[in-house]
């Protein structure tokens, strides 16, 4: 069920590196491991100096994702916040799924946790694609990154552009209002917007799977939001944490608590008659049994967890 | 007299010229008279062949009189939207872009005779905002549109296309939005800012996707429209996408990325040298390039490029001398690798360990020329049909007129 094990089992990407299956074989035992690493930096630097990459039509450069995405975050997943996951099964293997998940934690950290649990730890090693605010991609550098790693804009064009090619599409219907509440509403769930995930899941036909994060809430524990310094920045908040802005540069560390992420019983759409999309009745009643089910499971995961930075 | 008489502008550039000589050699097409308000280079005098060139600024109320004179029944305004480089000639291109169009419909809405109008307009339409889908298809609006550049230049071209085709409902009207136009022989911003050498400038923490087109295939989709019926806006680009440091990086060059608040004055600095030099709002508007959904074009106007987005680049980098070589880079690998005492992964793009089936694609040859074509006919050849084909009338405007010889054969032969 968990990470390290379940990694040495099935011999995962992360082991090998950046090398493939037709990587040299031959090497002595213990070498093995940082020469075909040593091997496959080169190979990547290479690859990046000559352009020779591929990105598809949303800009995702999945070469750029596993050689520089992916390593980092998988020693947060595994070392600090410890990620387990539950019923990982009720993502399907092949064709379009909308993940809908709680978001919270100030930093959207818990997009990328999710992300790299299905690419991990699914059988099917499925790349998430996320879903993020204009925020991200107005700005230098974060956007150009975040395009890199598969996230695009959360529209319903580019949803439905993905889920209706197959993808594996998260969002997190909360946005801002959830990411950036403060610490006392934790693990409550806020508003899920106007609905627009379920209309693109239903004109896609795709199934909708609940997802729930604990953990993410208590990484970085917003205290106070300094709403005028925000409004200077642009920013839709300004979180003050018991580190930062007091340790600087060291407030930007998160707090290493448990994570549990459970993936709900898929919601098909498929059964729902044409035109369902343009609902609102049909789409709201959906985004509340979706919103219902994830809340309830966070209460439930919340007590299975018991101490947030214990074990 | 049954054929269709086409009217070209712009023939002093590739498209322009390359379209004209390719209509004038099919036996639907009666005669084609290609206009441009300069003298074509000796270039795209070979490429016009067949047609006859008449020296006429589409500003200039003569146009009117060249179409009724010619009783021109195809219009094909290939120089719109066409993007100009330089910082000083922002006003030159509106005026030529946008003027040039108003008045060049404006002759048209005189002419009765004028019963297929084609534009050619450019993915700019579509803007580029944060807040915008990553793919545009021909529904697409514009989230917000600057008022001043290229982006407006577009939107108002087409604005003023839509309104002749209000006035003129009896007129077909096909508007093919053009990704960035690329190739061996065409020249356009993008194409002199990515032969800078050896450094090419980028906003730092930008990286737009970029989508092209391949200069054939605009050629060739423009004469598809010729020949059928199709009216209405279609997408035009190759298949794929690129991001713009990708390019500069497959071209060979080193992209150095300079603070946007830098930009414009490294630009006017680097412009001191020779064959430096561009503005900021260039690269800005390079960087406006659209991905554009391609179904409508496959599906409902039947036409799909020869060349994909990688494709039409790798054919352009090959008239490129490239500073960072591919080969190099490579030879570098496998010697750090051999000092290192390790084995070099195979040269090639990454493969995905799940997946069987190459991430990258294979890299087109670097030598730029294309195969030649079997399937071109003796008939396309401007050296034998000039032979049957009966005289034609030279059209004079101011004097200027010329017509190129009818013994010239054009450059190599361009992949259909």
């Amino acid at each position: 069920m968990t990470t390290s094990e379940e990694r040495a089992r099935r011999g995962s990407p992360a082991d090998g590196g950046p090398s493939g299956p037709d990587a040299p074989s031959d090497l002595p035992g213990g070498e093995a491991g940082w020469k075909r690493s040593v091997a496959g930096s080169l190979a990547f630097l290479r690859r990046r100096l000559t352009g020779e990459y591929k990105i598809d039509e949303f800009g995702y450069d999945p070469d750029f994702t596993e050689h520089v995405v992916l390593p980092p975050l998988r020693v947060l997943y595994e070392k600090w916040f410890r990620v387990q996951t539950m019923s990982l099964e009720n993502v399907p293997s092949t064709g379009g799924a909308l993940l809908v998940a709680n978001h919270s934690g100030t930093v959207p950290v818990d997009a990328l946790m999710m992300g790299l649990a299905v690419h991990d730890h699914h059988p099917a090693n499925r790349v998430l694609r996320m879903l993020g605010a204009d925020l991200v991609f107005d700005t230098p550098v974060l956007g150009p990154l975040a395009r890199r790693a598969g996230v695009t804009l959360a529209c319903n064009e580019d949803a439905e552009r993905l889920l209706s090619s197959g993808e594996a599409v998260s969002v997190f219907p909360e946005g801002f209002k959830g990411i950036g509440k403060p610490f006392s509403q934790r693990y409550r769930l806020q508003r899920f917007g106007r609905g627009g995930f379920v209309s693109a899941a239903i004109s896609s036909g795709v199934p909708i799977i609940p997802c729930s994060i604990v953990g993410a809430e208590e990484i970085y524990p917003m205290l106070a939001d300094v709403k005028p310094l925000a409004r200077a920045l642009g920013l839709p908040y300004f979180p003050v944490t018991p580190t930062f802005p007091l340790l600087g540069p060291l407030g930007a560390v998160p707090l290493p608590s448990k994570w549990l992420i459970e993936f709900g019983e898929p919601i098909p759409t498929d059964h729902l008659p044409d035109g369902a999309a343009e609902d609102p009745m049909v789409v709201f009643n959906l985004a509340d049994q979706v919103r219902e089910t994830i809340q309830q499971s966070l209460y439930r995961l919340l007590l299975r967890r018991g101490h947030p930075f214990l074990d | 007299m049954t054929g269709l008489t086409v009217l070209v502008t712009g023939v002093t550039g590739y498209v322009g010229s390359e379209l004209a000589g390719r209509l004038a050699s099919h036996p639907d097409i009666d005669r084609v008279i290609g206009v441009d308000a300069a003298l074509p280079e000796p270039a795209s005098r070979a490429r016009l062949g067949d047609a006859e060139f008449a020296r006429a600024d589409i500003r200039n109320p003569i146009i009117s009189k060249v179409i009724e004179a010619a009783g021109v029944d195809t219009v094909v305004h290939a120089s719109a939207s066409a993007r100009t480089s330089g910082s000083g000639s922002r006003s030159m291109a509106k005026e030529m872009n946008v003027l040039g169009t108003m008045q060049l419909l404006a002759a048209c809405q005189r002419s009765s005779g004028v019963r297929n109008l084609i534009v050619r307009s450019t993915s700019a339409v579509y803007g580029s905002s944060p807040r915008d889908a990553a793919v545009a298809t021909e529904d697409t609006v514009a989230h917000s549109i600057p008022s001043t550049g290229p982006v407006r230049d577009a939107v108002d071209i087409e604005g003023y296309v839509r309104g002749f085709g209000r006035r003129r409902p009896d007129v077909r009207i096909a508007m093919p939005r053009f990704a960035e136009i690329i190739g061996p022989t065409i020249h356009t911003a993008l194409t002199r800012y990515l032969s800078l050498h050896p450094f090419v400038p980028v906003a730092a923490g930008q990286d737009t996707r970029i989508q092209l087109v391949h200069e054939s295939d605009v050629v060739a989709l423009l004469e598809h429209l010729v020949h059928g019926d199709f009216a209405g806006s279609v997408n035009v680009a190759g298949d794929g996408a690129m991001t713009m440091t990708q390019a500069i990086r497959r071209a060979g060059r080193i992209p150095v990325h300079i603070p946007q608040p830098a930009l414009e004055g490294v630009g006017r600095a680097l412009r001191l040298v020779p064959f430096g030099g561009f503005s900021a709002a260039q690269i800005k508007s390079l960087t406006i390039s659209r991905v554009l959904d391609t179904t409508f074009l496959r599906r409902q106007v039947g036409f799909t490029p020869a060349f994909s987005t990688v494709g039409a680049f790798d054919d352009f980098v090959g008239r490129l001398r490239p500073v960072l070589d591919a080969r190099a880079v490579r030879g570098a690998e496998v010697r750090i690798a051999a000092a290192l005492g390790v084995p070099a992964e195979p040269d090639g793009p990454w493969r995905h360990p799940a997946s069987p089936i190459p991430i990258g694609v294979p890299r087109a040859s670097r030598s730029g020329s294309l195969p030649p074509d079997p399937g071109r006919s003796a008939a396309d050849d401007p050296g034998a049909s000039g032979s049957t084909s009966s005289p034609r009338r030279l059209f004079s405007i101011d004097g200027d007129a010329v017509r190129s010889p009818g013994g010239t054969t054009r450059p190599g032969s361009r992949k259909r």
